[in-house]
């Protein structure tokens, strides 16, 4: 079941494309968090993709952190793999961590059941956003931009208007 | 002609796909029965060489033939528009291109 809203992020301690380990911890010093479940090969994600390295950054200096969680069942879904995470993040130059969670763990912790499925957390580590990126995913038809929005509400120290939306996207691929 | 719509309902982009075909169909005047049909394993993706949902073919050939020969699974389909961007539905040009 999804995380509700005002729950403590679930702790997470996991490789990143860029070989290290990246840990819940290790984000500590930023206002905001923004935990986005992701995969390579969904049509979603793709079409959004833009828009996350665009909010990483544009706030990036005032103190968030957009990290980036695979969790797809990469034998089933090869084009998901840690290899293949790695050479995307590459491609596409991700100025943001991207993540494998390959045993689920932290996909069952969280809860989260689409791609791209974004989860915004406080200085506290308190969850104050949870569901879409915005209302479209064709740029040019995005009205309500939810997470850039909620962003600037916690940056401000304020709760965000809106605070879950359903997210819209591929299924996360779980193992059988 | 036959129009085949396969789907795999894990997609959300089917219903709209399916609205833009019948669109497409509409505009050109033409009536015609689709085919629907939902993939519900890999093993009929595989059979049907399913590379993804939604998935149309007019008269056996895919809307998108560089789509088409991309690994049976089930899973989102990714298309492309014009510019390169990518698109979980096919075009209403690619759609268009497809019909007689």
């Amino acid at each position: 079941m999804t995380i509700a809203l005002a729950t403590e992020a679930p702790v997470f301690d996991l490789p990143g494309v860029d070989g290290r380990q990246h840990s819940l911890d290790d984000y500590a010093d930023k206002p905001a968090l923004a935990v986005v479940w992701s995969c390579n090969h969904c049509p979603y994600v793709q079409a959004w993709e833009g828009r996350m390295i665009a909010l990483q950054r544009e706030f990036g200096d005032r103190g968030l952190a957009l990290v980036a969680i695979s969790s797809n069942d990469a034998e089933n879904y090869p084009e998901d793999s840690f290899d293949a995470m790695k050479a995307r993040a590459a491609e596409q130059g991700f100025n943001f961590d991207y993540l494998y969670d390959e045993d689920q763990s932290v996909l069952n912790a969280y809860g989260a059941e689409r791609t791209p499925e974004v989860f915004l957390f406080d200085a506290e580590r308190r969850l104050v956003y949870h569901g879409a990126i915005d209302d479209s995913r064709d740029e040019e038809g995005v009205t309500q931009e939810y997470l850039k929005d909620a962003i600037e509400a916690v940056l401000a120290g304020e709760e965000p208007t809106v605070g879950d939306t359903p997210p819209v996207g591929c299924t996360v691929k779980r193992k059988s | 002609m036959e129009i085949e719509f396969l789907f795999w309902d894990g997609c959300p982009s089917h219903p709209e796909a399916r609205q833009l075909l019948d669109d497409v169909l509409a505009a050109r005047g033409l009536d015609v029965e689709v085919h629907v049909r939902e993939v519900f394993t890999q093993a009929e993706a595989e059979e049907l060489r399913f590379p993804g949902s939604p998935t149309i073919r007019v008269d056996g050939r895919d809307v998108d033939s560089e789509g088409s020969t991309a690994r049976p699974a089930l899973n989102c389909r990714i298309y492309h528009r014009p510019d390169g961007r990518p698109s979980p539905v096919p075009t209403r040009e690619q759609l268009e291109a497809a019909l007689p």
